[in-house]
């Protein structure tokens, strides 16, 4: 753990351990002696990673209840419920760093702990579920996959089986799409008018280019975050454009362009003060989404109790 | 890092998109076919508008307890029990999606007509297209959500009465619905699991928690009856071999209820039936004011796409 030692050399040696595993690209397990920053970096980057899976239930939560097919509805309701679950590994990779999801919890609903942002965007339309799933699952595997392999053992072994969920996530999103490419015209155009919307949100999931990212070096140093933002950015353009051709949408970016010298597309560049607005708290929905969030935590306040009143009379001896 | 590093890291992950793998979901969602292999055929002598009856009775209680339950989607006390609602939901859709497509085969004149090449399947007809009094669920399923306390109650309600009937129905000289309640009795019987040690929880917690269950109590008890009292439909058909009679399971259910009551230490309510109208209840297509709500959000994207491929 992270308690430091009174003798200096004692924190030295232990410093150079911690530095010498990193440098091996082995893993830190919770019992290893870590920096203190490190352990704040990783609390605060999982604790993000975990309440966005949470509050990301609630855009497509939303649309459990009007499914427009009985299959459809038994698929988004299984995806949503992998997010609470994702949710779940996540808290309890935290928890291994000292922090209690109770905490967390608190720490989400004070605002002291961000999620991500995409999901203060509003889901308007069945449309959006595929397009959340192929654009916004897509960006996040992206950016998740290469943390499978980040410094912090119980993280990066949570990732492994959250990556492998999310991949499926998207390709029900991008099923569904394809799907409905296949129908009217007014699915077609309810896809089109979708992607529209969350085409510029996605790339903006990648975070600031790496020149306005304050975090990014240490963690990169760190073993923590593994590729720049602006690789990953690019990775998913790269990987995006030819899927969008195959669906038959548009992406909505004039500069959107293939570039053989650099082997990569080009692209437009985000709206960042838009982003730094909602970042910031001013996106359509971040008063609703920690509304809800904040409803459902004190709405169950009472169940709470009553579970830990209840298990301590059982321990006590009898029920009754 | 470079970017063969990247590459390698996301291949396989994206493999996906193409096809292949299809067994990802974290906690599973029942999505194979529980049919494969079982004799499909009417069994002679059962009139098949009458099976096609009985299949949305029991199909029409899941999918409508499913809709209510999934709405408690991100909204539980806590992420274990939002995970157990859901994993509870998804069951009981499951069994809709199998007794609806069931009552499609046995009569497909049951089916709503849709417009000529619609390619909605039939389960999603009968889902979308009939109207509230063409539904055949009891009113336990369709009343409007409360809190904590009132979800527990209806699921100790619905579960300890549909249990009792599911091991029954695995005798059904209907090899489907043999089939469908063989599956279904594992599922309900961990809905009732999950119901009753909330109940006693609730019932033992504090006397907040306490209070809220009593009242939830208080509230449903007029919709249980309901769930043991046969339509003649039921009656007929369990005559045949092919259905059960709800009024036989009716000491069986009273029974674990009484267990349940008794050691949580809460007295039975004495509350009369909700009344139906006309002597008319959900299993003849007389529903509450909040069915139609219900209907208004579960129906909305499907109807306004008659012709959409989902």
């Amino acid at each position: 753990m992270t308690t430091t030692s009174a003798d200096p050399a004692a924190r030295e040696a232990a410093q150079e351990r911690f530095d010498a595993t990193i440098a091996r690209g082995d893993r830190i397990e919770p019992r290893d002696w870590m920096p203190e920053d490190y352990r704040r970096t990783l609390v605060r980057q999982i604790a993000q990673h975990a309440h966005s899976e949470i509050i990301g239930m609630q855009p497509e939560g939303g649309w459990i209840g009007r499914a427009p097919s009985l299959r459809r509805k038994a698929i988004l309701l299984a995806k949503v419920q992998d997010e609470a679950g994702h949710g779940l590994y996540l808290y309890s990779a935290c928890e291994t760093l000292g922090v209690s999801r109770a905490e967390l919890t608190e720490m989400l609903l004070s605002g002291r702990q961000k999620y991500s942002s995409i999901f203060n965007y509003p889901a308007l339309s069945y449309a959006d579920v595929g397009t959340i799933g192929w654009l916004v699952d897509g960006a996040a595997i992206c950016n998740q996959v290469p943390l499978c392999r980040t410094s912090y053992g119980p993280y990066g072994r949570a990732m492994i089986r959250i990556c492998k969920e999310e991949s499926f996530h998207q390709r029900q999103g991008y099923e569904l799409l394809m799907t409905m490419m296949r129908g009217t015209d007014a699915q077609r155009a309810m896809v089109q008018e979708s992607v529209d919307r969350f085409w510029w949100p996605s790339l903006m999931m990648f975070g600031p280019p790496d020149a306005a990212s304050p975090n990014s070096a240490r963690s990169m140093a760190w073993g923590v975050k593994r590729n720049s933002n602006d690789e990953l950015r690019q990775k998913f353009v790269d990987m995006t454009v030819p899927q969008a051709d195959v669906l038959g949408v548009r992406l909505p970016d004039p500069d959107l362009r293939w570039n053989a010298e650099r082997g990569h597309y080009d692209f437009g560049e985000p709206d960042w003060e838009e982003f730094a607005r909602v970042v910031g708290g001013d996106g359509p929905c971040n008063a609703q989404r920690m509304a809800h969030r904040r409803a459902a935590h004190e709405d169950g306040a009472w169940v709470r109790e009553a579970a830990t009143a209840f298990a301590e009379k059982s321990a006590r001896g009898g029920s009754r | 890092m470079s970017d063969d590093l990247l590459n390698s890291d996301l291949g396989g992950v994206f493999d996906g998109l193409a096809g292949g793998e299809s067994s990802q979901w974290a906690f599973g969602t029942g999505f194979e076919d529980p049919l494969a292999g079982v004799d499909t055929t009417v069994p002679d002598g059962v009139d098949r508008a009458d099976l096609a009856a009985y299949c949305l009775m029991l199909g029409d209680d899941a999918l409508i307890m499913s809709q209510r339950l999934a709405e408690w989607c991100s909204r539980a006390p806590d992420l274990e029990e939002d995970i157990a609602l859901a994993n509870m939901a998804l069951d009981l859709l499951g069994q809709a999606r199998l007794l609806l497509s069931r009552a499609a085969a046995a009569d497909p004149a049951a089916v709503p007509a849709l417009p000529e090449g619609s390619p909605v399947p039939a389960e999603d007809a009968l889902a979308f297209f009939r109207e509230a009094g063409e539904f055949r669920n009891v009113r336990l399923a369709e009343v409007a959500n409360g809190d904590f306390a009132h979800i527990v109650v209806r699921l100790l309600l619905f579960s300890v009465a549909r249990l009792a009937l599911l091991e029954r129905l695995r005798a059904s000289t209907d090899q489907v619905l043999a089939a469908v309640a063989a599956k279904g009795v594992k599922e309900v019987t961990y809905h009732r699991d999950w119901a009753g040690r909330w109940f006693l929880t609730l019932a033992q917690g504090t006397e907040e928690s306490r209070r809220r269950l009593v009242a939830a109590l208080d509230a449903l008890w007029p919709l249980h009856p309901e769930t043991v009292t046969a339509h003649p439909l039921e009656t007929s058909l369990a005559e045949v071999g092919v259905g059960v009679d709800p009024a036989s399971v009716r000491d069986e259910v009273d029974a674990v209820l009484g267990q349940v009551l008794a050691v949580s230490g809460v007295d039975r309510p004495d509350r009369a039936p909700l009344a139906g109208v006309g002597g008319r209840t959900g299993r003849d297509g007389m529903h509450t004011e909040a069915f139609g709500r219900l209907l208004a959000e579960m129906q909305v994207v499907a109807r306004a796409h008659p012709g959409g491929r989902w």
